[in-house]
């Protein structure tokens, strides 16, 4: 039977579980007051660190190991929570913070001990308005209640945190860029090195995760890394909160075991495409994922190792499926538009790259371009790559590449010759 | 000159430029010289106190000019600079780069529909349409012609999962026909009126339904340790 595997999800319908009293009859604040009084900060650093938890914002990297990159030392350490998300396909980090707003400032707190951070914020974007008020409250909530402010729980160590509201703009999400931008500035991205780790917000020391893996943290701590490895698999310890979109029947948050097949969460879970359609394909880890095709993909487990070994990756975990009524050739126009409009502008690759490729597609759809372009779009997208300063210019290059490849029949459909022969065959 | 008198000159120089870039026509306003309603200004000089440089305030600062004015209006953004001791031209650089930041004045009511992969895969593009021609916009990205409703496309939103959606006055609804649009515009002329108060995101439930029996072997949280360690037989171990 297709089954959920809920941690981060449990009780996320429980009523109130949004206030600090349900989230603490539910056994909340239990973990932060084990990593304050009964650990000292190296074993709670240790213990993420042996979970092997990767990051949910895209990169995948460990999250406990980013956090041991941060020097020791008094001396004004940051945290930023990444809630931007704002990778189309992605409402993970959304569910989580409406619902249970107080697991994830638990796991702030906790990742604050761990790292040595004295002063945390939530970048959470603009948009989501509603959940920035619910955590705004549950902030409240938690000074008042003594597990944040100057002396947590007694124990002498400071944790202040900030809900910072964005103001819309996809390239905040970007680590350095978010920096930028909660220092007041517009949102570019930074060059790196050096990495936020050794000089992030204000010219400080910096841990930056997602929602997710954040929320990850007070479970590790309470149920401990061994428990939490008997989840998924060896490389993609734990579950994941996976975001189904698309055509799809039922599309939602799922929570599985990492490495579970991904027929299971788009047919089962999700309810598959509506009767009678099929999968076409579908981005895997949100729009910057290249696409699969329903054939390739379905069979593969979805884990951080099977995703990067068919070429592409699983990202923040948002799968958007499309069915077979679906032109991949406006697909591809849609996902361009949408890197072109958000490319902040600073490497040319990127900013003319998205640009061309946006204008090469619209004459494709117009029934304009020549064979000629077709290879242009490739070329263009081969040229993008790993040469920015961040990587949304890959993000765009990455899918778009992918479908030409995959889907080239449709794109050499839309040829000015073939509209031609087919104009003098109806004539 | 000692290296430290070096540093500290470099330093105002450094500041003077920042403070009087070559195209900026106007300095930091002096604060004696600028208006400031009351409940803006403690606003923004909250929000100041809460980062360690000031700075970091603008968003929140910008955030609350928009809400005061309607939208980031130049005495609105003038009476910001003057709280924070900046120029007014920085702080409309900033405005300038965030999409949800309007240098222009919009409608009483903001509606955002997304255009995005997962909402045009299920007809964003028709309900855009609906709404320009309920609030007779004629087109995205303006006004109906009373001022009430501002209507323009957006990108994704973070809730494709109710597909097609938008965000009216910074609340999520969906899934919508385009039939709706025309009840959500009626709905937002009339004061005090509910907006399609059946598809609102908050009251939805997480897709996959209530508790689940496999939750019963989670441990975490509320028990602290494992009452029995998950059999490595039974679990999905899909090494591919
Ligand atoms: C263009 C761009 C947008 C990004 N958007 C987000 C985002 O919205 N949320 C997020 O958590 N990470 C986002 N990331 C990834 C972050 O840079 C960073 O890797 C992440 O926040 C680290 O947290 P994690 O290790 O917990 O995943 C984005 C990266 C890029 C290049
Ligand atoms: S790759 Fe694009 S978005 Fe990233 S810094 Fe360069 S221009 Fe800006
Ligand atoms: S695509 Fe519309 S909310 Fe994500």
């Amino acid at each position: 039977m297709a089954a959920e595997t809920r941690i981060l999800f449990r009780n996320i319908d429980e009523p109130g579980l949004a206030s600090i009293r349900t989230y603490r009859r539910l056994g909340g604040y239990e973990a932060v007051k084990k990593a304050y009084q009964e650990m000292e900060p190296e074993q709670v650093l240790h213990e993420l660190e042996e979970s092997g938890l990767r990051g949910r914002g895209g990169a995948g990297f460990s999250m406990g190991k980013k956090a041991s990159f941060l020097p020791r030392g008094d001396m004004d350490k940051y945290l930023c929570c990444n809630a931007d998300e704002s990778e189309p396909g992605a409402f993970k980090d959304r569910e989580l913070m409406q619902k249970n707003p107080h697991q994830l400032i638990e796991g702030i707190i906790i990742a604050a001990r761990a790292a040595g951070a004295n002063r945390c914020f939530i970048f959470i974007r603009g948009e989501y308005d509603l959940q920035g008020d619910i955590l705004d409250a549950a902030v409240e909530e938690a000074y008042g209640a003594g597990y944040l402010g100057t002396d947590v729980l007694g124990t002498g160590q400071q944790v202040k945190l900030v809900v910072h509201r964005g103001a819309g703009a996809y390239i905040c999400g970007e680590e350095t860029a978010l920096l930028d931008s909660l220092e007041g500035k517009r949102g570019n991205p930074r060059l790196k090195p050096p990495f936020p780790a050794v000089q992030g917000l204000y010219g400080g020391p910096t841990l930056i995760n997602n929602v997710e893996t954040l929320s990850n943290a007070p479970h590790i701590i309470s149920s401990g890394a061994e428990w939490f490895k008997s989840f998924g698999t060896e490389q993609s310890p734990g579950t994941k909160v996976v975001s189904v979109s698309g055509d799809v029947q039922r599309p939602g948050n799922y929570e599985v075991e990492l490495g579970v097949p991904t027929k299971l969460l788009i047919n089962d879970l999700a309810g598959g495409p509506p009767k009678g359609h099929k999968v076409k394909g579908f981005f895997p880890g949100g729009s910057s994922s290249p696409v699969l095709t329903g054939d390739e993909g379905m069979k593969l487990p979805y884990s951080f190792e099977a995703m990067q070994e068919a070429g592409s990756m699983l990202g923040s975990g948002s799968i958007i499926v499309f069915d077979e009524t679906t032109s991949v050739v406006d697909l591809a126009l849609r996902t361009a538009r949408f890197y072109h409009h958000e490319s902040c502008g600073k490497c040319t690759p990127c900013r003319e790259g998205t640009n061309w490729t946006v204008k090469m597609l619209e004459r494709l759809t117009r029934g304009e371009a020549t064979p000629m372009d077709i290879e242009v779009i490739a070329s263009v997208q081969e040229n993008i790559i790993g040469h920015c300063l961040c990587v949304l210019g890959d993000s765009m290059a990455m899918p778009i590449g992918a479908m030409v490849k995959k889907y080239r029949s449709e794109f050499d459909d839309k040829l000015i010759s073939q509209s031609y022969s087919a104009a003098a065959k109806a004539a | 000159m000692s290296p430290a008198e070096i540093h500290s000159l470099a330093l105002e120089a450094a500041l003077r430029e920042e403070r009087e870039p070559h195209a900026d026509p106007e300095g930091v306003p002096e604060p004696s010289e600028v208006e400031v309603p009351r409940a803006l200004r403690r606003e923004i000089q909250r929000s100041m106190k809460r980062y360690p440089q000031k700075r970091s305030a603008s968003i929140p600062a910008l955030w609350a000019v928009q809400r005061r004015y309607g939208w980031c209006t130049p005495d609105g953004i003038r009476q910001a600079a003057a709280v924070m001791g900046v120029t007014p031209a920085y702080l409309e650089s900033i405005a300038s780069f965030y999409d949800l930041f309007h240098l222009e004045p919009t409608g009483d009511h903001q509606v955002l529909v997304c255009t995005n992969i997962s909402c045009w895969l299920r007809g964003a593009d028709e309900l855009l349409g609906a709404f320009c021609e309920a609030a007779e916009t004629g087109g995205p990205g303006h006004s109906s012609p009373d001022g009430k409703v501002y209507v323009r496309g957006f990108e994704c939103l973070g809730a494709c999962d109710i597909a097609p959606m938008v965000s009216i006055d910074e609340r999520y609804y969906g899934p919508l026909e385009p039939a709706d649009a025309a009840d959500a515009v009626e709905q937002m002329r009339m004061r005090g009126e509910e907006v399609l108060p059946a598809k609102r995101l908050e009251d939805r439930g997480a897709a996959g339904g209530k508790r689940n029996p496999a939750d019963d072997r989670i441990t975490a949280h509320t028990m602290n340790k494992p009452k029995r360690p998950r059999p490595k037989s039974a679990a999905r171990k899909k090494k591919s």
